[in-house]
């Protein structure tokens, strides 16, 4: 990539929009995956009879297997929460950003 | 704490059965079996036939054209996720110790958002053929190249012996062939799938098998929920009057906090460095279908380790203490109620109760398919580390033409595949656990940090990558030999050097923090280049402007 390019698409008001709301949205979603799996991962570490709890009095299930699969489905949701707003808004952005760094 | 670590040992049990170690009996020729393996194989050979009228450039040959969809790559990427060892060893682990086998199969998944959130789309933007492309970008090419496909092709020798000595063992157990011959058939038939169909043929390959597994898996888990009248409760209560109340809990292996960090860096950074999987997301298009990519696999492999955990009960349910399925021989001795082949068997087993001898044989059929894919997915990461980076880049400077760059890496899978015959057959009878635990362990210390840091640090230099690379490798290596799994296990030693069974905490703090210290002090003239170099590689990361020229041959 020629410099005078990188300058001109550095300063570019679309370009510096998209990264900084796209890298916001991809470590907040980060941090959510990494808080829910090392917070089960410390219930298990320190209250496993926690998650033995019945799900109500007198049945076998557990309150730990909805839990755990939905941690399971939270991994699934998060990427599917990414992925729709990045094929829209972001790809919106980045398809400006080139037609620019094209066009001129 | 008490509880803390089951997790560690979680992936202990996980790690040892990707490795499916021990001794096993050969069964007798299991007819039905085979002859659905005939036809796998016959498919995919027409496959690869096809594949190979397709495959003229090193383009095609490395990323099958870069022309897979993301939901044939996500598709692919389960694929090669799940193995034969995972879903023998996840519903065994459930089999065995119920709710455990959830967590432990929870460690493997949420890797893959945070690859999806931090890394899918700058690869895919950024690279050509291997990760090393990316890692080298504004580096010096010799050197780093050098380094990462050192890497790269330790960490697929590693995982091809552990699935060649998984292969043998599990092909004497489910068709009754001598274990040579089992390897050597893996060895021969990847060989034809890579060196003729390429990365065409190894993904098709990769998404018939994902679809076989899941296809069976799910046709196994409706079948155990069909006798339960689609009710958990019930299903659970039948499974703990059975064993007992304890497998609906975390169960009772003891370890520590530091194990159970550390296994998880190792699983959640380890996979984003393990060089087959990271090869996957240069056969799309664009970062919108490697995103896409991601997406669909986190669904498959999530939905898989939903079956695999219905399975392990059904399997408590209807094997164990099933007469059909027990072990007499070593029931007399040992008591209890062994099954036949061992716990890494109840998935098999439980495919012959729900579905009878046809769909047992189905199940082996499909469990054989598994280990070829895998394998098949490895020795072509393998021949790529040789033929892109180390012959065309390192030896010929990136003067080599295409074709011959191609006949480099068809000569190097076909060396490949027979080091792996070679070691599978020279391992049967070694304790082999340890080997995907390193494999993991040196993915996440020298692949991944200089992969992430090239891609998000402006500061890093050529000097930082190498020194600090190096030092996580090794630290990795010696970790692992000093540590419970080589030192006490296979060496035979009392007490380990190193108390902690997973090193990767460890080694991967240390490669970042060699390759920081590295970095800042190198006042250079190529590392103020390769500094100022950064701006426009972070622009082409987030836009895929000048991706698509690159990608063109």
């Amino acid at each position: 990539m020629k410099q005078e390019m990188v300058d001109r698409i550095k300063n570019d008001p679309d370009y510096i929009h998209l990264v900084r709301v796209r890298s916001r949205f991809a470590w907040t979603l980060t941090l959510i995956m990494l808080v829910i799996y090392f917070g089960f991962v410390l219930v298990i570490a320190f209250d496993p009879p926690y998650l033995g709890t019945p799900l109500s009095p007198g049945s076998v299930t557990t309150i730990g297997i909805p839990i755990g699969v939905g941690v399971i489905l939270s991994a699934f949701i998060l990427t599917g929460i990414y992925v729709r707003r990045a094929n829209g808004e972001f790809d919106e952005l980045t398809k400006r950003i080139k037609n620019k760094a094209k066009g001129e | 704490m008490k509880q803390i670590l089951f997790l560690l040992l979680g992936s202990a049990g996980i790690f040892a059965s990707e490795a499916l170690t021990g001794a096993v009996e050969k069964q007798p020729l299991n007819m039905s079996a085979i002859i659905m393996f005939v036809i796998f194989v016959g498919a995919t050979l027409g496959i690869t036939y096809w594949a190979a009228k397709r495959t003229k450039t090193a383009k095609d040959f490395y990323t099958a054209g870069g022309g897979i969809t993301g939901f044939q790559n996500g598709m692919a990427i389960a694929g090669d996720y799940m193995s034969a060892a995972s879903f023998l060893g996840i519903s065994a682990l459930v089999y065995g110790k119920g709710y455990d086998g959830l967590i432990y199969s929870i460690g493997f998944l949420v890797g893959w958002p945070i690859i999806l959130f931090m890394v899918a789309e700058r690869l895919r933007n950024l690279g050509k053929y291997t990760f090393a492309d990316v890692a080298s970008y504004r580096l010096r090419q010799t050197p780093i190249r050098t380094l990462a496909a050192f890497g790269s092709i330790t960490t697929v020798i590693l995982y091809l012996i552990a699935q060649m000595v998984g292969a043998g063992k599990l092909i004497q157990l489910l068709f009754g062939l001598d274990y040579e011959i089992a390897v050597i058939l893996v060895g021969v038939l990847m060989i034809l799938y890579v060196t003729f169909g390429g990365m065409l043929a190894t993904t098709w390959v990769q998404i018939i098998k994902a679809f076989l597994l899941l296809a069976g898996a799910t046709f196994m888990a409706i079948a155990v929920m069909a006798h339960y009248n689609f009710n958990f409760e019930s299903l659970f209560a039948t499974a703990v009057q059975m064993k007992d109340v304890s497998i609906m809990a975390p169960g009772k292996l003891v370890s520590d906090p530091i194990s159970a960090i550390s296994l998880g860096v190792a699983l959640m950074f380890g996979t984003a460095g393990l060089p087959h999987i990271l090869m996957r997301f240069f056969t799309v298009s664009d970062a919108k279908e490697a995103r896409k990519s991601v997406f669909y696999a986190t669904g498959f492999i999530g939905y898989f380790y939903i079956l695999t955990f219905i399975i392990g009960f059904g399997a408590i349910v209807m094997v164990f203490q099933n007469p059909q399925y027990l072990d007499l021989a070593k029931q007399a001795v040992d008591g209890g109620y062994p099954i036949l082949g061992g716990d890494n068997m109840a998935a098999i087993h439980l495919s012959h109760a729900v579905g009878g001898d046809f769909f047992l044989g189905f199940i082996s059929a499909v469990a054989f398919a598994t280990i070829l894919a895998v394998v098949s997915g490895l020795t072509l990461a393998g021949a790529s580390a040789i033929s892109h980076d180390l012959y065309a880049s390192v030896i010929r400077k990136g003067k080599s033409d295409g074709l011959m760059e191609m006949k480099v890496s068809k000569i190097a899978t076909v060396i490949l595949g027979i080091i792996a015959i070679f070691l599978g057959i020279t391992f049967e009878d070694q304790n082999i656990a340890f080997m995907v635990g390193l494999a993991f362990a040196i993915a996440a210390s020298a692949n991944f940090p200089i992969l992430f840091l090239s891609m998000y640090w402006s500061k890093l230099t050529t000097r930082g990558a190498l020194i600090g690379g190096s030092l996580g490798l090794l630290t990795a290596a010696v970790l692992v030999v000093l540590g419970p799994t080589v030192w006490v296990d296979v060496l035979k030693n009392a007490e380990p050097i190193f108390p902690y069974k997973y090193p990767a905490l460890f080694s991967v703090s240390m490669a970042f923090i060699g390759i920081w210290f590295f970095s800042i002090t190198d006042n250079s003239e190529s590392a103020q280049q390769e500094k100022e170099a950064f701006e426009g590689q972070y622009i082409r990361s987030q836009t895929g402007i000048g991706a698509e020229g690159a990608v063109e041959h």
